[in-house]
């Protein structure tokens, strides 16, 4: 069950907000302190590709991020609602390599790069691609329970 | 923490302070700057990312770009930084072996002197 859940509109600045969220909630779940920052990065980089996926595709949605603590892991599922076809559906992502960034389109570029970052950063990846819009699940070890109410 | 930006020149290398956080919302700011001093003539930028915090792949975009502007004018960009988090971002994007990474301006502008 998720503990939190958020939705914001496909705004930049919503961003932050969503990474600072996520790694406060991590920070509370148990994960370690080493590993907050990769948290930060890849709820951002989701988040990124989200927003700018909305704002070509469909700007008055909302993204939604949920973030649990089920079973001595944090997970996080951020979900968006723009049809993601130029991803293949059961792609090995974390083989994406950029040979040649200059010779990419600036779009093509940010969007892989964003998630070679994720699956470079977090433990567990799942990344499902659709035409009614992409959902990226990511997880980390956290403690058992999570930390005890101060 | 907002974006701080600012920029002076030594000789012929164009040095840009970075300080706070690159994401999809400030980095385009980044952009311009980039933009208006090629659009200038500076043609040999440093970015000095010493006291960048955070960095996402819209950062790591911008700075492709630019580097693409310059190299267009025989330019170059280079980057100094030793923050491992932020290294670590671009090891994973193979972007190490696109980007010179100098640890300090000192040593940058050491080597860009070398290759005049």
């Amino acid at each position: 069950m998720a503990t939190v859940e958020l939705t914001f509109s496909a705004l930049p600045a919503h961003v932050r907000t969503a990474r600072l969220l996520a790694t406060a909630i991590a920070r509370r779940t148990g994960v370690e302190e080493s590993l907050l920052d990769e948290v930060r990065l890849a709820v951002g980089e989701a988040c990124s590709r989200a927003v700018e996926a909305h704002r070509l595709h469909c700007p008055g949605e909302p993204i939604r991020i949920e973030l649990c603590d089920d079973s001595g892991r944090f997970e996080v599922i951020v979900t968006d609602s723009a049809p993601s076809d130029e991803l293949e559906q059961g792609r090995d992502y974390s083989s994406i390599r950029f040979d040649d960034p200059l010779g990419q389109l600036p779009g093509t570029l940010m969007s892989g790069f964003g998630i070679a970052v994720i699956v470079g950063l977090a433990d567990d990846v799942e990344v499902y691609p659709s035409q009614k819009g992409m959902r990226i699940r990511m997880s980390w070890p956290a403690a058992a329970g999570g930390l005890s109410p101060v | 923490m907002d974006l701080k930006l600012d920029h002076h020149s030594e000789d012929s290398l164009t040095i840009v302070e970075v300080e706070g956080e690159i994401d999809v919302y400030t980095a385009p700011r980044l952009r311009e700057l980039l933009i208006d001093l090629v659009n200038k003539g500076n043609f040999h930028l440093l970015v000095n990312m010493e006291k960048v915090d955070f960095l996402d792949s819209t950062g790591l975009g911008v700075l492709v770009g630019g580097l693409k502007r310059v190299r267009a004018h025989d330019g170059s960009l280079e980057l100094v930084c030793t923050q491992e988090r932020i290294l670590k971002i671009f090891r994973i994007t193979g972007l190490t072996k696109v980007f010179g990474i100098y640890a300090s301006v000192d040593e940058a502008k050491e080597a860009h002197g070398r290759d005049k």
